[in-house]
């Protein structure tokens, strides 16, 4: 870790002005990866701006939309009532995300910014296209058991990390972000890249942006709902593979559905292939099966992934027969 | 005659000081004016260091030196020996580099902060060379140590002339003891010649003579405190580089220096259990009576050391069985020294051997626990003497009843519960029940309260607490009385901690100073008191801490009859080892896992859901405690089988997992309930106690009791540790897919 300066503004503003005078500055939420980067020196901010003062903690429900602060803890958004009871998919998923302590800590925004886990990003003595540009890629001809099947690049293989994500991405959820020039609003699905040719960006947020919120519009899924993490140990593990799925069916017809999976690309994948292949047909252990066909599609594995193909298909399956018999 | 302290639950001498952070561990001291030091450590795997910069470091603010081999302070007894030798890695004798992590220089500031940070501004320039870190590419270097060779009794490779065989290749990766508290010490040079240190070790003596052999100073002048130990399963057997860094570091600045490692550096600094091999054949007749199996291993080592341990012990006497032969071989790789790991080799061998009757079993149409019993060895057929006790038979149908055994259908993959697979697996394990020497003193104040001293060590085990029963027992004073004191070099001699034999060994001599205690306050008592005159001491009854004479007429307390005589303490010290009695048993302890476990049909992913392990330990000395340690090894066990596996780039010689996050012990989810039984039984000649020695065998063979139940849940034979989804996933039909 290197010395740094900190600085704790109390309003939006002080905190995108103090990020403007500042390139190396980061700003720092509930420091759960932020603070792991810094002492791997993967990121060495001369600035932390510590932006926990800032009134982003509300989760309220305006109209039918539910608008979540950014600083509000992954704990207390799985445990609020609207979202247990309206948002389930999203309450699922935060849960099986890292262990009690660190949803304690960490935040919906920080758990959007969060890196990637590929082992080269954080070791800083090893090539890694992310951290450093054209260095190489770790992980191409190394150990890539845990990298991405879908949407990689030559440049960089890496997954996104978050089971969040993979609920909001489903839940067509946006992001509100503001910056020197105000706000705007990104849809979740558009806010995470793919790498590319330039992987060092894991979204489309602008360095001195700030997230301020996220939406969830109304939706009708709140029963056939299912979040499959399937994981090396019971608890505390990053995903191998996870499956967000969310339908509505009455009389027997898949009438609207979502699926993203989690551990699978370098951002939330969606699969609209799937979603649309289902939707008007029947919940059926076929139609699953040829869902889970239709997503597994062009899937690109690497040394020691390749059961990450078959593993998706099975745990796409076994997500929409959760989900259909929930 | 009250109740026996011994077999008691008896909770924790030092449980609330663990619980309250009243314990202190060694990064808990603090002596004055303290410099705090971190390690800068070699990026490459092979090669020379060919310089190293340290303006940028030493300019960093609170920074007091960077010691290197280019300016540390002289090891006196790196003389006795040649570079290249080997002799272990001695840390900055040169520039040579043998592994990635290896300690290169230690930087010493004035907070730990800073001294973190300058040691990210030393720059090393290497001269790298080829390094080979895969032991699959490195079979060619395989060699023998004269410390495990060959062995065979009856004909060798008779299995393959058996009716029914089965031969097959077992794998089981690096794995990292990874106690929660990391490895480092704090040395203080309080003279030229006098050093204290506080330590994380399992044997401050150990330590000691370490010190004592490489700095060529009187033993009495190095004092090692070691009262507290945040874990260690092993790591902390010996002294490592890392703490001689630091010695150095504060010989040359002249003050107290404490290093803590990192979480990664534990992967690389304080040993492992190596990787390894295991090829296991084995024949037996149709009626299921082994007639001959080898057993041939390969495991990893350093350039500099050859670490050997006891992979292949168990086969050589666990079965009744005429024909054995056992080949061991390390293959010297770019890595850092491996160390016993919690079960040691035994652990790792246990899982071919056990997994390899199970597979036989099947051959066989004969139950793998009716395998084990028809083959089970009455007698030690390696050394042909009896064992000095043996209730396996009994702990299997313990285990067996409690499980519900019975109830398994045998077939493989035939069992479902709520969509999952369901399978019931078991095995047995097997360490040597040991007994060494340690001394320990006695003092009894003139208030009552009783004293022991030991340079014992306590892991975790309880081995205070222990103790203090067995001192309760022999002596007659409440255990509330009795304090037992370790973990310091001032103390009189006791081994380290390791291989499951301290309640045999330093019990022994607790339970020897107190005998001898007891004669010496009967001999008092019989020549200074009156009542006592006619009496000799074995006729004496010694009860809550008094001396009554046989008819039970006249009592004297132990307070009394020390302030009679005007004595503020009567003190005793006592050594103890065993005798003849090793050369005529066989001495060993053994344990059943059983284990129930749910294979996820679509994702392979599995979740044991019951266990059930027994052991064969003599006499339970806490049956708290003792629970508490069958527990902590099967944790352990379930990280063998399902989940830890320390992962190298060869490329780069790098761990690519060297933290919590993705190095995966099993967490509270994954521990499914656990029933621990003890059969209980003394063995009559090992010790006083009857005790034999429990920590080893809680893990040994666990590993292989998961993956037999999972063989039996689905039908697929994993080889290869641990057992990941992946490993499963190609066996799953997908139109199996269930919620
Ligand atoms: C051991 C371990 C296991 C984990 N397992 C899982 C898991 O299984 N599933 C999972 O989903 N996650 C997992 N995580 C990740 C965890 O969810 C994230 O670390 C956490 O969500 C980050 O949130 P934070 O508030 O602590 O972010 P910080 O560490 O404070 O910040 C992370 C990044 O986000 C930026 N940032 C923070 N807030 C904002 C904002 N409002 N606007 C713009 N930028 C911002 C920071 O500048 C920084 O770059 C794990 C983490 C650890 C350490
Ligand atoms: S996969 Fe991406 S993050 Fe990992 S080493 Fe390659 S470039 Fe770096």
């Amino acid at each position: 870790m290197n010395p740094f300066s900190y600085v704790r503004p109390n309003s939006l503003k002080a905190a995108i002005d103090a990020m403007a005078r500042d390139h190396s500055a980061r700003f720092i939420a509930g420091g759960t990866n932020l603070l792991d980067l810094m002492k791997n020196g993967v990121t060495l901010p001369e600035k932390l701006i510590d932006i926990n003062q800032l009134p982003l903690r509300e989760i309220r429900q305006d109209g039918n939309t539910l608008h979540i602060g950014a600083l509000v803890l992954n704990s207390d958004l799985a445990a609020h009532e609207l979202v247990k009871t309206q948002h389930p998919l999203l309450s699922e998923a935060l849960l099986a995300g890292a262990s009690q302590q660190l949803r304690n800590m960490a935040t919906v925004g920080g758990n959007m910014m969060q890196r990637t886990r590929c082992t080269y990003f954080y070791d800083t003595s090893m090539p890694c296209n992310k951290r450093q540009p054209n260095s190489g890629c770790g992980a191409i001809g190394g150990i890539n058991r845990m990298h991405a099947i879908f949407g990689a690049s030559d440049n960089c293989i890496a997954v996104h990390p978050s089971d969040m994500c993979v609920a909001l991405a489903a839940l067509d959820a946006t992001v509100l972000v503001a910056g020197p020039k105000g706000e705007r609003r990104i849809p979740f699905t558009d806010f995470h890249r793919l790498p590319g040719n330039t992987p060092q960006l894991d979204n489309n947020l602008a360095k001195n942006e700030l997230i301020t919120a996220v939406e969830i519009p109304p939706h009708p899924f709140t029963k056939h709902i299912c979040y499959l993490k399937v994981r090396d140990r019971a608890s505390y593990a990053f995903a191998l593979v996870s499956v967000a799925v969310a339908m509505d069916i009455s009389d027997n017809v898949i009438r609207n559905i979502r699926i993203a999976m989690g551990g699978v690309a370098h951002k939330p994948w969606r699969l609209p292939d799937a979603e649309k292949a289902l939707t008007g047909k029947a919940p059926t252990s076929d139609n699953f099966r040829l869902a889970a066909t239709i997503a597994t599609q062009g899937a690109k594995t690497y040394a020691h992934n390749g059961f990450k193909k078959d593993l998706a298909f099975n745990s796409i399956q076994t997500a929409l027969l959760k989900a259909a018999t929930a | 005659m009250k109740k026996p302290q011994t077999g008691q639950p008896m909770d924790r001498v030092d449980g609330r000081l663990k619980v309250t952070g009243g314990a202190k561990y060694f990064a808990d001291h603090q002596p004055a004016d303290m410099q705090f030091a971190a390690l800068v450590c070699s990026t490459i795997s092979c090669g020379a260091i060919a310089s190293i910069s340290t303006t940028k470091a030493l300019r960093a603010p609170g920074v007091a030196d960077v010691v290197s081999h280019l300016n540390a302070p002289p090891v006196p007894g790196y003389k006795k020996t040649n570079p290249g030798d080997k002799n272990g890695l001695q840390i900055f004798r040169d520039n040579r580099i043998y592994s990635n992590g290896q300690p290169v220089a230690i930087v010493v500031a004035n907070t730990m902060e800073r001294a973190v940070y300058a040691a990210s501004l030393v720059e090393v320039q290497y001269n790298q060379e080829t390094h080979y870190t895969n032991m699959e590419a490195g079979m060619d270097k395989a060699f023998q140590n004269n410390r495990m060779k060959d062995y065979s009794r009856g004909e060798i490779n008779a299995w393959q002339k058996a009716p029914v065989t089965h031969s097959a290749q077992y794998t089981i990766p690096l794995e990292v003891h990874n106690p929660m508290e990391l490895a480092g010490i704090i040395a203080h040079w309080t003279s030229p010649d006098t050093l204290t240190l506080y330590a994380k070790t399992q044997g401050v003596k150990s330590v000691q003579e370490t010190i004592q052999e490489l700095f060529e100073i009187p033993e009495q002048n190095i004092t090692v405190h070691s009262r507290f130990v945040g874990g260690a399963f092993g790591m902390a057997l010996r002294v490592w580089p890392l703490e001689i860094a630091t010695i150095l570091a504060a010989k040359k600045i002249r003050k107290p220096v404490k290093l803590v490692i990192t979480r990664e550096q534990m992967f690389t600094l304080v040993g492992y259990r190596p990787n390894s091999s295991q090829k296991i054949s084995m024949g037996a007749t149709a009626d299921g009576k082994l007639t001959g199996i080898t057993h041939e291993a390969v495991a990893i080592t350093s350039p500099y050391e050859d670490f050997t341990e006891g992979i292949v012990a168990m086969t050589k006497f666990m079965y009744d069985c005429p024909n054995v032969n056992t080949r061991y071989q390390l293959v010297p790789l770019n890595m850092s020294t491996p160390i016993w790991m919690r079960g040691p080799g035994e652990a790792t061998g246990s899982f071919a051997l056990e997994s390899a009757i199970d597979e036989l079993s099947y051959k066989l149409k004969i139950d793998p626990l009716q395998l084990r019993i028809l083959n089970h060895a009455d007698t030690d057929p390696e050394r042909n003497l009896p064992f000095s006790s043996k209730y396996l038979k009994e702990a299997y149908q313990i285990g067996a009843e409690k499980i519900g055994w019975s109830s398994r259908n045998p077939a493989p993959r035939s069992m479902q519960e709520n969509g999952m697979l369901v399978g019931y697996g078991m095995s047995s394990g097997t360490f040597g029940a040991y007994r060494g020497k340690a001394t320990v003193s006695a003092i009894l104040k003139s208030d009552g309260t009783l004293t022991l001293q030991s340079a014992a060590a306590d892991i975790g085990p309880g081995t205070a607490t222990a103790m203090v029963q067995i001192a309760a027992d022999v002596t007659g004073i409440s255990p509330d009385k009795i304090t037992f004191m370790l973990g310091e070099s001032t103390f009189p001699y006791a081994p380290e901690q390791g291989g499951s034999a301290t309640v045999s060994t330093v019990g022994s001599a607790v339970s020897d100073v107190c005998h001898a205690l007891l004669k010496e306050l009967a001999n008092l008592a019989i020549s200074q008191v009156p009542a006592f005159k006619q009496t000799t001491p074995e006729l004496i009854i010694y009860e809550d801490g008094q001396l009554i004479t046989a008819d039970r007429q006249t009592k004297i307390t132990h307070e009394a009859l020390l302030q009679q005589q005007k004595l503020p303490e009567v003190k005793v010290t006592a050594t103890s080892q065993g005798g003849e009695e090793r050369k005529k048993y066989s001495m060993y302890s053994f344990s059943v896992h059983f284990a129930k476990v749910h294979v996820h049909p679509a994702t392979g992913v599995v979740r044991i859901q019951h266990i059930v392990s027994v052991a064969d330990a003599g006499a339970i000395v806490n049956t708290k405690t003792a629970r508490s340690q069958m527990i902590g090894g099967v944790v352990g066990g379930i990280g063998m089988a399902l989940t830890e596996e320390a992962i190298l780039d060869h490329r780069f010689g790098r761990f690519v997992n060297n933290n919590y996050a993705d190095y995966h012990v099993p967490v509270n989810a994954d521990t499914p309930p656990t029933d621990v039984y003890f059969v209980n039984k003394k063995d009559p000649y090992i010790n006083p106690m009857g005790s034999k020695g429990l920590g080893e065998i809680a893990l040994i063979g666990f590993a292989a009791a998961v993956s037999n139940a999972v063989f039996h849940a689905t039908g697929i034979r994993v080889r290869d540790l641990p057992i990941t989804p992946d490993k499963l996933l190609h066996i799953v039909s997908t139109e199996n897919a269930t919620a």
